[in-house]
């Protein structure tokens, strides 16, 4: 089932959480809202669920408006942030509460609630713990109970708030690829909110990178991350070099290096030039054309990479990241002086002019 | 809830070292060990010792006709019927009050919150004025209860009013800052698994909250019959008519008849030993299963 968000817009008294946001989730998706605290994120997954209604715009779940829908009519599966076990009940009270609270009509019989509950929990692997409460287990099996508590009730989208923010770096992983497993599984529509970049990357077919209560970029994790559309995205997908400079004749002149800029930044303006650290280039000699001078402050190589963090002669520190093989036949001195260049980048118009 | 299990555990088994530290001379854990159980015992034990002494002074016979003859007997009834009337109409009340607290933002919050405060923070005698000023002959609805036939001051109806108002805070001071810790969380999840409002409440409302609620209705109950002040200024002390536990304790003990006083008042000895019974009991229940009090 699809998801339509159509001008949505939200406010907490003076905080304006959302502004104006369009989305669309196509069935059988699965979608990361990404971005840092603040952003609306949540706020707009929660008026996805129905726990939170929007000032003005609507909500349209398989095409139907379902904006004034309460959460109970909207059958949808909503993993809480903290999981929200119902800590006086069993894993299984918690598994079978949302098939127990249906109208008496639509209620399945006692032991088909039983037949059903056993099949989540073996789906989320914690069959034996059907007799165990919440505060009785680890982080990660909370997480699957919550998990299949909210497939219990057949949702026809999977709605999931910071879903591995409270678990430790392992964990989390391995939960990531077992989430992403089991959505295919089972032809599910799901949205995620997270803050980390490399979760959404990793596990979504499509990243909704947001910011200030607005949507920056929507795209493949591939577009997000490679082609990313404005500066708060570039920042936000990683680590990433700003060289500032002023353009004259379509040219950015940088520590004596120039670059064409034409096709992003008109003359007399300032152009914001993002270089990922694994794109940046390291040489005792300058390239012809476009070698920024700069002298070694720190070189850390242990790890699959060798980074090297480098002063420009005009200030400005940057970091470079180089293969360990690189590393090895450069070896590179701290007070050193070298040359830096760009392989690629992402070139901005600064919004003021210098 | 983790940081509290460590807590406590780090204190049931200190590390060596650490034991060692804390230790102090012996002279000095004597002397304060002892300064403490004197305490203990003149304010505490000797007290409640000498109740049940003074009771049975006169013998057993005595003090089962005390506690037995008419006048005993209708106050030990108004009591318990009054606690009877006041413990869930204040659990509800409370109840209520918490989650609008805890539940709900709207202005005026503060004020509220400081408004359950009200009966703890007067004094009891006040609290019956109060009633009396309202409802009494001279008072603001008296001359309309008059015509009305209906008598609230020096009858049963007072002395309800103002036990209810003065055990106003107990429920709901226990409930708001674990409703507040325990947060809406588990409310929302029910919410979306399809709960109504009334499957929520009793289903996960209730439960999450069954420890505190008892607690507070133990302290609200052994307040409720042992209430003096305020029920003294509003019942009129007519015996067998008006006249409450702690009432009849008072007049036995006003006309020296001390052992019957003091039978009587063994009896509101005995439940506070059974509330603080109770209060362990319910705080043991409550750990263990893992919930807070």
């Amino acid at each position: 089932m699809g998801i339509e968000v159509r001008s949505v817009s939200k406010a907490f008294g003076d905080f304006q959480a959302l502004r104006d946001v369009d989305l669309d989730v196509k069935q059988g998706e699965l979608v990361a809202l990404l971005g840092p605290s603040g952003s609306g994120k949540t706020t707009l997954l929660r008026i996805i669920a129905g726990l939170e209604f929007a000032d003005a715009g609507t909500v349209l779940l398989d095409s139907e408006d379902a904006t004034a829908r309460s959460a109970r009519e909207r059958r949808v599966g909503f993993v809480f942030q903290h999981y929200a076990l119902f800590r006086h009940m069993s894993v299984f009270e918690n598994v079978a509460f949302g098939m127990q609270v249906r109208p008496r009509a639509l209620r399945p019989a006692k032991n088909e609630i039983a037949r059903r509950v056993h099949e989540l929990l073996e789906l989320v692997q914690l069959d034996g713990m059907a007799g165990r409460l919440p505060s009785q287990l680890s982080g990660g099996q909370r997480q699957r109970v919550a998990l299949a508590r909210a497939l219990a009730v057949e949702p026809r989208v999977l709605l999931l708030d910071e879903p591995f923010g409270a678990l430790d770096a392992r964990v989390r992983r391995d939960l990531r690829r077992w989430l992403r497993r089991l959505h295919d599984e089972l032809g599910l529509t799901s949205v995620f909110v997270t803050h980390d970049q490399e979760e959404a990357l990793e596990l979504a077919d499509r990243v909704v990178v947001m910011n200030l209560g607005r949507i920056e970029q929507v795209g493949t994790p591939d577009e997000v991350y490679h082609e990313p559309a404005t500066r708060f995205v570039t920042e936000f997908m990683g680590e990433v070099n700003v060289f500032r400079a002023r353009v004259e004749r379509g040219s950015a002149w940088v520590g004596g290096a120039s670059f064409d800029v034409s096709a992003e930044v008109g003359d007399g303006r300032g152009a914001a030039i993002y270089v990922r650290p694994h794109l940046l280039e390291v040489d005792r000699q300058p390239w012809p054309g476009a070698a920024i001078r700069a002298r070694v402050e720190r070189v850390l190589a242990a790890g699959p990479t060798a980074k090297v963090e480098l002063v420009t002669d005009a200030g400005e520190r940057v970091q470079a990241e180089l293969s360990q093989e690189r590393h090895r036949a450069l070896r590179l001195q701290v007070g050193e002086a070298v040359f830096v260049r760009p392989r690629d980048k992402r070139v901005f118009a600064e919004d003021y002019v210098i | 809830m983790s940081t509290a299990d460590w807590t406590l555990r780090s204190f049931a088994e200190p590390p060596p070292a650490l034991a060692a530290a804390r230790t102090e001379p012996a002279w000095v854990r004597v002397t304060l060990i002892g300064v403490a159980l004197c305490f203990l015992g003149t304010f505490l034990i000797l007290p409640l010792a000498a109740v049940f002494v003074h009771a049975l002074q006169e013998g057993w016979d005595v003090y089962v006709a005390s506690i037995t003859e008419p006048y005993a007997l209708a106050a030990i009834r108004l009591t318990l019927l009054v606690a009877a009337i006041c413990v869930p109409l204040n659990a509800a009340f409370g109840l209520a009050a918490a989650w609008a607290i805890t539940r709900f933002e709207f202005r005026s919050k503060g004020v509220l919150v400081s408004l359950i405060d009200l009966p703890f923070a007067v004094s009891p005698v006040i609290s019956g004025l109060i009633f009396v000023l309202l409802f009494g002959l001279q008072g603001l609805l008296g001359p309309w209860l008059r015509e009305h036939d209906v008598k609230i001051i020096f009858a049963v109806p007072g002395i309800v009013l103002a036990t209810l108002f003065v055990t106003f805070p107990f429920v709901a001071r226990e409930l708001i800052p674990l409703m507040e810790e325990q947060g809406a969380d588990e409310e929302t999840a029910a919410v979306s698994l399809g709960a109504s409002g009334w499957q929520t409440f009793w289903r996960v409302t209730l439960p999450n909250v069954r420890f505190g609620l008892l607690y507070g209705m133990v302290l609200l109950n052994a307040r409720a019959m042992g209430e003096f002040g305020a029920v003294s200024v509003v019942s009129g002390h007519i015996r067998g008519q008006t006249n409450t536990m702690p009432l009849h304790v008072e007049i036995l003990y006003n006309e020296y008849q001390t052992a019957a006083a003091f039978a009587v008042a063994s009896l509101l000895a005995g439940l506070a030993v059974v509330t603080l019974i109770l209060k362990r009991l319910i705080e043991w229940r409550a750990g263990r299963r893992g919930g807070v009090v």
